[in-house]
């Protein structure tokens, strides 16, 4: 059923989908059919009317902090793969708390620790040591973005509130491709990467942040089971808060083609249909993106950005320390981008979160 | 003649309470909240910086003529609101909150249990503690044993414009209260504060009806004249609705 939905070419279901109340996985696949090409407008009048009721006109400004760029990994689109030849990397706690100060110092609150598969380096202890010393330098909010960790790894990140959101991308959600592309080490097990959201959320982390790596398979399909994914988050574990990331694959290692390359339309029809199927959940870009597209899907259902991102670790502080995870696109200074946000009438917020939440 | 809303032992001319999120600048919601005559503004805790002198949102409410009644909005459980609670007035607002307890951020619901425990909590503190809540009959009379200062049941979901869905239970609670009540959530016209305030209830609190219009202080003003037509129109006992026409004889005319 769901093939022939995702191929509907008539408009007219797409606009029932559209002023559906409730909207299930029929009205999800319907949002993401060809027969939205012609309504496109029409979706994104619906999608920032829904964006504008839940989130007003207001974007909250993160950074990440790239604490390892070691890997056990050896994906093929990233620039972290083990076999890449770059300097890597990873952080003492006193060195990711000096780029956490730096970070600090562009105005930021909200922070994004972000590593490679390095588990001897960056395991659940470290990373809640430095949330609480990142909390202790004055952030308000800390997130994760790591290789899956097991429950009992999430409830040490979780423990006293030291680390508010996981962060993980399916990459893709399809099973032959996923195995096809992770072949072996740890990421090999799509099973444990895929459950290990309802981990954190078991473990009682207060955001979780799900996504697919846009360009590995066709786009459609991936969008139905992201916005699917996200629906059994919210209902599972209904005391956190469902996000969503949408990065695009750009610059990918040389020797890696992009087998199914998304463009600007296409990632805006993604941002919409999911923004309307899951309409009170954040949506956030990253620096990957250029700065007229990131403004562009703002209203469309944007609601978290990343600015004066550094892909490398250390790189806020000791500069060219090692190899980029990928390359940023918006290299606007955080107070340029919350300037830009402001003349196009959206108000950057840098707080949305207080350490007075939790014992920390 | 003068009509004031009295909560807690103190007179407030405005019976417009209005929040300060998801604005597109903080002028705005400063110009909004000016236009409005409110003078109880709410802010999410989690959006200041208590710390910070400086902060841009608290700098724009002036505490001299506004009661800056902080909230706890993004609480899940009694134990983290009163922690912020006890945070905001140590670092030396006033103590009163109002209460948010929405462990769910899908509908941002109140928790009847968690925000009753958290009142309790806090109001053998010293708090004076205006709780938003479901639109309970029961819970609002709790919450008034323990000691709220108003009772704040919600029309319908945060956000959502849609009105008062929850009639028939906020007249239940109008009618029995001894504390004003405020109609708290939903509000998304100006039509919808005046039927509230036509309802009963004491004053209405909106915030996204204001942030995301087209013209925030048009609306605004649009708002404080519902609310005083509102209450206008309560004070001056209305006539009651009929589907078909009265005669204007008494009904017992035949009997003479």
């Amino acid at each position: 059923m769901t093939d022939a939905l995702l191929g509907n070419l008539d408009p007219e279901p797409v606009r029932a989908a559209m002023k559906a109340r409730r909207k299930g996985p029929r009205e999800l696949a319907l949002l993401l059919s060809p027969g939205a090409d012609p309504v496109l407008e029409e979706l994104a009048r619906e999608a920032h009317a829904a964006t504008l009721r839940h989130f007003g006109r207001t974007v909250q400004m993160y950074a990440p902090l790239y604490v390892s760029n070691r890997c056990a990994g050896r994906c093929p689109y990233c620039g972290f793969r083990g076999d890449q030849r770059i300097g890597r990397v990873s952080l003492t706690l006193a060195e990711a708390v000096e780029e956490g100060r730096a970070i600090s110092r562009l105005g930021l609150r909200h922070v994004l620790l972000v590593s490679g598969d390095a588990p001897n380096d960056v395991d659940p202890a470290y990373l809640a040591a430095a949330a609480r010393a990142l909390k202790n330098a004055g952030f308000d909010s800390v997130s994760v973005e790591v290789a899956p960790l097991d429950e009992a790894g999430y409830r040490a990140l979780a423990e006293d509130g030291a680390v508010d959101g996981v962060t993980l991308y399916q990459e893709t959600y399809d099973l032959a491709r996923y195995a096809a592309l992770h072949d072996a080490g740890p990421k090999a097990d799509y099973g444990f990467r895929l459950g290990a959201l309802d981990r954190a959320g078991a473990a009682g982390i207060r955001a979780l942040t799900v996504g697919a790596v846009w360009g590995l398979s066709p786009w459609r399909e991936e969008a139905f089971a992201l916005g699917l994914h996200a629906q059994s988050l919210q209902r599972r574990w209904w005391r956190s808060r469902v996000q969503l990331g949408i990065p695009r694959l750009k610059n990918v290692p040389p020797g890696f083609e992009i087998p199914h390359p998304v463009g600007d339309r296409t990632l805006a029809h993604v941002v919409m249909a999911l923004r309307l199927f899951v309409e009170e959940v954040g949506i956030v870009l990253s620096t990957r993106e250029p700065p007229q597209l990131r403004e562009a899907l703002l209203p469309l259902g944007i609601t978290q950005m990343s600015a004066g991102s550094r892909t490398r670790p250390g790189a806020y502080t000791i500069g060219d320390a090692g190899g980029e995870q990928f390359q940023v696109v918006d290299d606007r200074r955080p107070e340029e981008v919350a300037g830009s946000l402001r003349a196009r009438g959206y108000d950057p917020v840098w707080k949305d979160w207080d350490r007075g939440f939790t014992d920390l | 003649m003068p009509d004031p809303l009295v909560v807690a032992g103190r007179a407030f001319d405005s019976r417009l309470l209005v929040g300060t999120g998801k604005f597109a600048s903080t002028a705005l919601m400063r110009a909004a909240i000016e236009a409005s005559g409110a003078q109880i503004v709410t802010v999410a805790l989690r959006r200041v910086d208590l710390a910070n002198p400086a902060d841009d949102m608290i700098g724009a409410i002036d505490r001299a003529k506004l009661l800056l009644l902080p909230n706890t909005s993004g609480a899940r459980d009694a134990e983290e609101a009163v922690r912020l609670a006890r945070l905001a007035r140590g670092a030396g607002l006033e103590p009163w909150i109002k209460l948010e307890v929405t462990p769910d951020p899908r509908t941002l619901l109140p928790d009847a249990v968690e925000t009753l425990r958290a009142a309790e909590i806090l109001i053998a503190d010293g708090f004076t503690v205006l709780p938003y809540m479901p639109a309970d009959p029961i819970l609002a009379r709790r919450l008034e044993d323990a000691g709220a200062a108003t009772l704040m049941p919600l029309g319908s979901l945060i956000g959502s414009g849609l009105g008062i869905r929850t009639r028939d239970a906020i007249e239940i609670i109008i009618d029995q209260a001894r504390v004003p009540v405020v109609v708290d959530a939903g509000l998304g016209l100006p039509s919808h504060a005046a039927e509230a305030m036509e309802m009963g209830a004491d004053a209405v609190l909106v915030n996204t009806a204001l942030a995301i219009a087209d013209d925030p202080v048009a609306m605004a003003r649009a708002f404080k004249l519902a609310v005083e037509a509102g209450r206008l129109a309560r004070l001056a006992g209305p006539g009651g609705q009929s589907r078909e026409a009265r005669a204007s004889s008494p009904l017992t005319g035949f009997l003479r």
